[in-house]
């Protein structure tokens, strides 16, 4: 009988995702997948597997979590309050999870989507090549209380380790490229998206996220219709009303509306992890340019692994420092040796 | 900067090369909807797939244009474009011949009746009689011209002109999975029950997209499809039997 994690309580938009599905565009199934991926390689580092282990993803909100076994565990994404048994975790963090213990991760304090990645990954049975839930194409669904979800075997040991995020939680600078439609916008048109300050709305989710702002609505000129074309993540489509909305994971994979660029994949993240209110802003870079980027940045996800720093703890914050230590299994169980001189 | 060298400036007539995205090019026929421009943006992309290129990760189709995904780090986009202008170059894409593999699809349809209560709208939009409208839709022979928006869902073409009929300005709240809808010339079956602006003329039983089978998807871009008229009774009976509702694939040879 493997191991198990229990869900005993879960909030509205909890699902297991990986890194979605390849091949299946020309039959209208999206790749889906995490919605902030960066979130998945600092996860696989934390805990020294592959990328595409399924973790589960948490829409705004945690939930009570139960291992049957010891298991490791990583959080990244989203900073969420997060605690085992009441002792507080860090977030951006690799922990041991007790068997029995209880798992609590509260509201995200900053960003949208949390992740709780386990050593072994969530070995539910893949459905077309990946565990990814598809919500839109009803693959899968989010998680409930009583759920339990079989757990991969953990060839890993290290815990308690963390490393420093690449700031993404609350909105910013994102970067487009222009895409096959980008010219039905004027060069006026563009100039206004781009000296535009949008707030994320409060609608929003996998399948992609609309824009705010307080001018007049974006259009293409002598409104003629476009014929219904393909769509990638990233695009930012030009509803009728002309709200932008950028397209995230779970996006269709055609549609008639115009996009007027697409988000650069390594700054979709910060779309992605932006919540309601928060600002973003939008420029166009040149694809050499996307590119010379998009190597530097996946040099970066490579060299994680090495970013890793032990977790350093103040004595002075752990109220119970005694039974803290007793309970080997929470960290490492040599942080304040290794990190006392 | 928005004409970037890889995306060719506008205007240029057909095909068209086109950035799409950070990843992509697509590569058009047309910027409307013919039976030549679908035909050649399915011959291309089984080019492309044949072509074996290796950073290529993904390809599919629209209506009129063949999209292929790949890793920029394998080549730099302007090669990729050279190599896509050379693969165009060497036949006339619009005179090509379709895909090999594809079925012919026998799909029962219940027409009108309250399980598809917008035939006589759509019909009366399209200038004809209820039966005479049923007669056309149950003996056209239409295509899978693309799958797309939904998982499985095929766009059907080309209906004759009388059925160039718009859209609905207010959306239907909701159309059950299996129905059969008609705009533009054009047929969409659903594999979804969702919000739509096709009109909801027919209604199978005929599930499109099952995740939890080996043959996921049932419909391949190139496939036609009759819908065959038949009553209600007989569908229930039908749908009954499993997820095909009665549908039956034959080779096109």
């Amino acid at each position: 009988m493997s191991a198990e994690l229990i869900i005993h309580q879960a909030g509205p938009g909890v699902t297991v995702q990986d890194l979605g599905r390849s091949g299946f565009l020309a039959y209208g199934l999206s790749h889906g997948g995490a919605a902030d991926r960066l979130a998945l390689a600092e996860g696989a580092a934390l805990l020294g597997q592959p990328e595409d282990t399924a973790c589960l993803e948490l829409a705004g909100m945690g939930g009570t979590f139960e291992a049957t076994a010891d298991c490791r565990i990583a959080l990244t994404g989203a900073p969420m309050r997060a605690s085992i048994d009441g002792t507080r975790l860090a977030w951006h963090a690799s922990h041991l999870l007790p068997a029995g213990a209880r798992l609590s991760i509260g509201a995200a304090e900053s960003g949208s989507y949390g992740y709780l990645h386990i050593g072994g990954g969530i070995a539910t049975p893949p459905v077309l090549g990946a565990r990814a839930t598809h919500l839109a194409a009803g693959i899968g669904a989010p998680l409930a209380a009583g759920d339990r979800l079989p757990l991969g075997a953990d060839t890993g040991t290290r815990t308690g380790m963390t490393f420093t995020p690449a700031p993404r939680f609350s909105g910013g600078a994102v970067r487009l490229v222009p895409s096959l439609q980008t010219d039905l916008f004027s060069p006026a048109e563009r100039d206004r998206f781009t000296s535009t300050t949008f707030t994320r709305d409060t609608r929003g989710n996998r399948m992609g996220v609309p824009l705010l702002s307080d001018g007049a609505g974006f259009h293409i000129d002598g409104g003629l219709s476009v014929l219904s074309e393909v769509i990638v993540p990233g695009d930012v489509q030009i509803t009728g009303d002309g709200t932008p909305f950028v397209l995230l994971s779970e996006c269709q994979t055609t549609g008639g509306y115009p996009r007027i660029g697409s988000v650069l994949p390594v700054d979709l993240p910060r779309v992605a992890q932006a919540r309601a209110g928060d600002m973003l802003r939008f420029s166009f870079i040149t694809l050499e340019e996307a590119c010379t980027i998009e190597a530097r940045a996946a040099e970066a996800r490579a060299k994680l692994p090495r970013l890793l720093r032990p977790l350093i703890r103040d004595p002075h914050s752990i109220s119970d420092l005694l039974a803290y230590q007793l309970i080997s299994g929470v960290t490492a169980g040599d942080d304040l040796e290794r990190n006392t001189p | 900067m928005e004409h970037h060298p890889a995306s060719p400036a506008p205007d240029t007539g057909w095909p068209r090369i086109r950035t799409a995205g950070y990843d992509g090019f697509l590569v058009s026929f047309a910027d409307r909807l013919s039976e030549p421009a679908n035909r050649a943006a399915l011959a291309f992309r089984a080019a492309l797939d044949a072509a074996g290129w290796a950073g290529v990760e993904e390809t599919s189709t629209s209506l009129t244009s063949a999209y292929l995904r790949f890793d920029p780090l394998w080549k730099p986009h302007a090669e990729v474009q050279a190599l896509l202008a050379d693969l165009l170059a060497t036949q006339d894409w619009f005179a090509a011949a379709l895909p090999t593999g594809r079925r012919l699809w026998r799909v029962p349809t219940v027409y009108g009746t309250d399980r598809a209560p917008q035939l006589a709208e759509a019909a009366a939009a399209a200038g004809v009689t209820p039966e005479a409208a049923i007669e056309t839709l149950s003996t056209t022979r239409v295509r899978v011209q693309t799958i797309g928006f939904a998982a499985g869902q095929p766009y059907l073409g080309e209906l004759p002109p009388a059925w160039d009929i718009p859209r609905q300005t207010a959306l239907t709240p909701r159309v059950p999975v299996g129905a059969l809808t008609v705009a533009i010339r054009q047929l969409v079956l659903f594999s979804v029950s969702t919000p739509t602006g096709w009109r909801h003329i027919g209604q199978t039983g005929f599930r499109l997209f099952r995740p939890e089978s080996d043959a996921p998807f049932v419909l391949r871009p190139g496939d036609e499809v009759l819908f065959e008229q038949v009553t209600g009774d007989t569908l229930d009976r039908l749908a009954a039997t499993g997820p095909d509702g009665g549908a039956t694939a034959e080779p096109i040879r």
